[in-house]
């Protein structure tokens, strides 16, 4: 492995047991993903995409085969190993941006933070210049409720990039959100991306959505695939 | 660890936020617990308080001798000169009228109680000027002392707060013998509060008792003059009588209203167990409305614990809330109110529900467990919510 792959997964496989019939979402995926990557992740209902998400997010584990994160294991980490790694690494964006509602801007931004060892102070700071970057400084008191869409969808990548880290995993970001604001999402994305350096993968299904990645994947019942082919 | 503390204050901050989206809800737990805390409180209240007026009549420094097998004084006997052989027991103390001793009978007469309009038993007491002075805290607060060798009576300040016809002035007619009251008179509460008090030559003569009584009282030199008077009892082949302290005497009184403690645990234990079920289903819809917000903090990297522990802390809470609010109410509903019940003489008791801060802990660790028990189960639920759920918002 190289170690400008941030990502490596060998022989992949997920499977799902319901009832006695066993699914099977990959087999012998093999994928990897590089540093500095912006790569958007397409594919109908089923295809295996929210799957892959939650393998590379570490909130779900592979049936069999390995995934790396910068040369390290990830599928074999218990479950309190992989919330730290979580913590220490990625920065979760969701469709539904999945802000806490009783808190405000600054306080849901501030979360992640509340895992690391800084002191209240320093955190605010972080939390200061997070939303600034976000271009959200004069809302930092806001409530989600009393904020659009688009706003909260900032505040919620704020509060992915404030502990700065590594790599971005984005769930349908703009999945919600009118295309105004959507094309606003990610071109803030983009600049994470080549300003900041973050590695980001992003599931959707909207094709003018993956035009911002640096490149596409596609994905059918389980299987990288080329986009003609998810036409046939 | 100092990041596990400050991860589950934030997400007990985040839970407390929350409760107004769970109002009712959360009402319901807290109503439950204040219920089964207020009837807690109320059956431990009137224990404590009869215990507490049974308990303060009796003094150490006084001797109490009825019949040897005798449980109270209604069923011992005591004749002149049996009282006569007990004044010359040692350890007894002295005055200036000779051994300070109190020979008192005790006989049952009718009252109608205020709050029911029922007959009910009272105790008439025959004493004289030296059996009052033995009372701790005696006090006239009305009228004067009854006057030896007359039909006049005092009445102790529970009668006349719970029966009818006792007031100051009033005749009161027990059978064929009329009394008046003259005086109305306080022991601070205690069971002696509850009986009326005439001359205690009166009542043999009214009542057939020729010179006999039915318990004597004396005050000793110490209350280590016990073992000496007991051991005189005993040599004295015509005393058939045992002594103990009247404190002794009176606790062991005031244990008789104990079932009522313990009624009171078993109803509201369970009470406890209904309020339980509800608790159990308010504390899972809690996990449930926040079923996102706990994958989304997991996603981010707060441990499981943190779930775990907002979760149980909200329960806790809950069940905090309630137990002030059932212990404000048993407070104010049922501290110092007064009622009468019968004690150990078949006679009524007038005694005060009595609330103390011990009985307070009590009921507030009762919803403590009630709380703990409830959050436990939702609160290990929240701590295995899966994090994907976080990525089903919506779907």
């Amino acid at each position: 492995m190289t170690t400008e792959n941030l990502f490596e997964l060998k022989n992949v496989a997920k499977l799902f047991t319901k009832g006695k019939e066993t699914i099977s979402i990959f087999e012998g995926l093999n994928m990897h993903i590089k540093k500095g990557d912006f790569m958007a992740i397409m594919g109908p209902s089923g295809s295996g995409k929210t799957t892959l998400l939650n393998l590379l997010g570490g909130v779900d584990q592979p049936s069999s085969g390995e995934i790396s994160f910068d040369g390290q294991r990830i599928d074999n980490l218990s479950e309190s190993q992989l919330a730290k790694w979580r913590a220490n690494n990625i920065g979760f964006i969701f469709q539904f941006y999945n802000l806490m509602p009783m808190l405000n801007a600054a306080k849901n931004v501030e979360l992640p933070l509340l895992l690391t060892n800084l002191s209240s102070s320093e955190r605010k700071k972080q939390v200061a210049t997070a939303l600034e970057l976000v271009g959200l400084s004069d809302r930092a008191k806001h409530m989600p409720s009393e904020m659009s869409g688009g706003q909260q969808q900032r505040v919620a990548i704020a509060r992915a990039v404030v502990s700065d880290p590594t790599f971005l995993l984005c769930d349908e970001p703009t999945g919600d959100l009118d295309r105004q604001t959507a094309d606003e999402i990610l071109e803030m994305l983009q600049l994470l991306n080549s300003k900041f350096g973050k590695t980001i993968v992003m599931v959707t299904h909207d094709p003018s959505a993956a035009k911002y990645a640096t490149h596409t994947v596609h994905l059918n019942k389980g299987k990288f695939v080329k986009a003609e082919e998810l036409l046939v | 660890m100092s990041t596990l503390l400050s991860q589950s204050a934030a997400v007990i901050k985040m839970n407390i936020q929350s409760l107004p989206r769970r109002l009712w809800m959360s009402l319901a737990m807290v109503f439950a617990s204040a219920v089964v805390v207020a009837i807690l409180l109320a059956f431990l209240a009137m224990s404590k308080g009869f215990e507490a007026t049974m308990e303060s009549a009796g003094s150490d420094n006084v001797a109490f001798f009825i019949r040897t097998g005798s449980a109270a004084e209604l069923n011992s006997s005591a004749g002149r000169d049996q009282v006569n052989l007990i004044e010359n027991s040692p350890g007894i103390k002295r005055d200036e009228q000779g051994p300070m001793v109190s020979p008192e009978l005790y006989v049952i007469v009718d009252g109608i109680k205020k709050s029911t309009q029922q007959e009910a038993n009272l105790p008439l007491r025959g004493l004289d000027q030296r059996g009052v002075n033995m009372r701790k805290g005696f006090t006239l607060v009305a009228g004067r002392m009854f006057n030896p060798g007359t039909d006049e009576l005092i009445v102790g300040a529970g009668v006349v707060s719970q029966f009818d016809g006792f007031e100051l002035g009033q005749e009161i007619r027990f059978g064929k013998n009329t009394w008046k009251v003259v005086g109305v008179f306080s022991t601070g509460g205690n069971v002696f509060e509850s009986e009326l008090w005439a001359d205690a030559k009166v009542i043999q003569n009214l009542y057939n008792r020729g010179s006999s009584y039915q318990s004597v009282r004396a005050v000793m030199e110490s209350p280590d003059s016990l073992g000496a008077i007991n051991e005189y009892l005993k040599s004295e082949p015509r005393l058939t009588h045992e002594a103990q302290a009247e404190s002794s005497y009176f606790a062991e009184q005031g244990k008789s209203l104990s079932y009522m403690a313990i009624f009171g645990w078993v109803i509201s234990s369970i009470m406890a167990l209904g309020a339980l079920a509800g608790a159990l289903n308010t504390m899972y819809t809690s996990v449930s409305d926040r079923a996102m917000e706990i994958a989304t903090l997991r996603a981010i990297g707060f441990s499981s614990f943190s779930a775990f522990i907002g979760t149980m802390a909200e329960a806790m809470t809950l069940a905090v809330v309630g137990s002030l609010v059932g212990s404000l109410a048993a407070f104010i509903f049922f501290d110092g109110l007064s009622t009468s019940t019968l004690g150990g003489s078949f006679t009524q008791v007038v005694f005060s529900f009595s609330l103390t801060p011990e009985l307070f802990t009590k009921g507030i660790s009762m919803a403590l467990v009630i709380g703990f028990i409830s959050g436990f189960f939702p609160a290990w639920r929240a701590a295995r919510v899966p994090v994907i759920v976080a990525f089903q918002s919506g779907r």
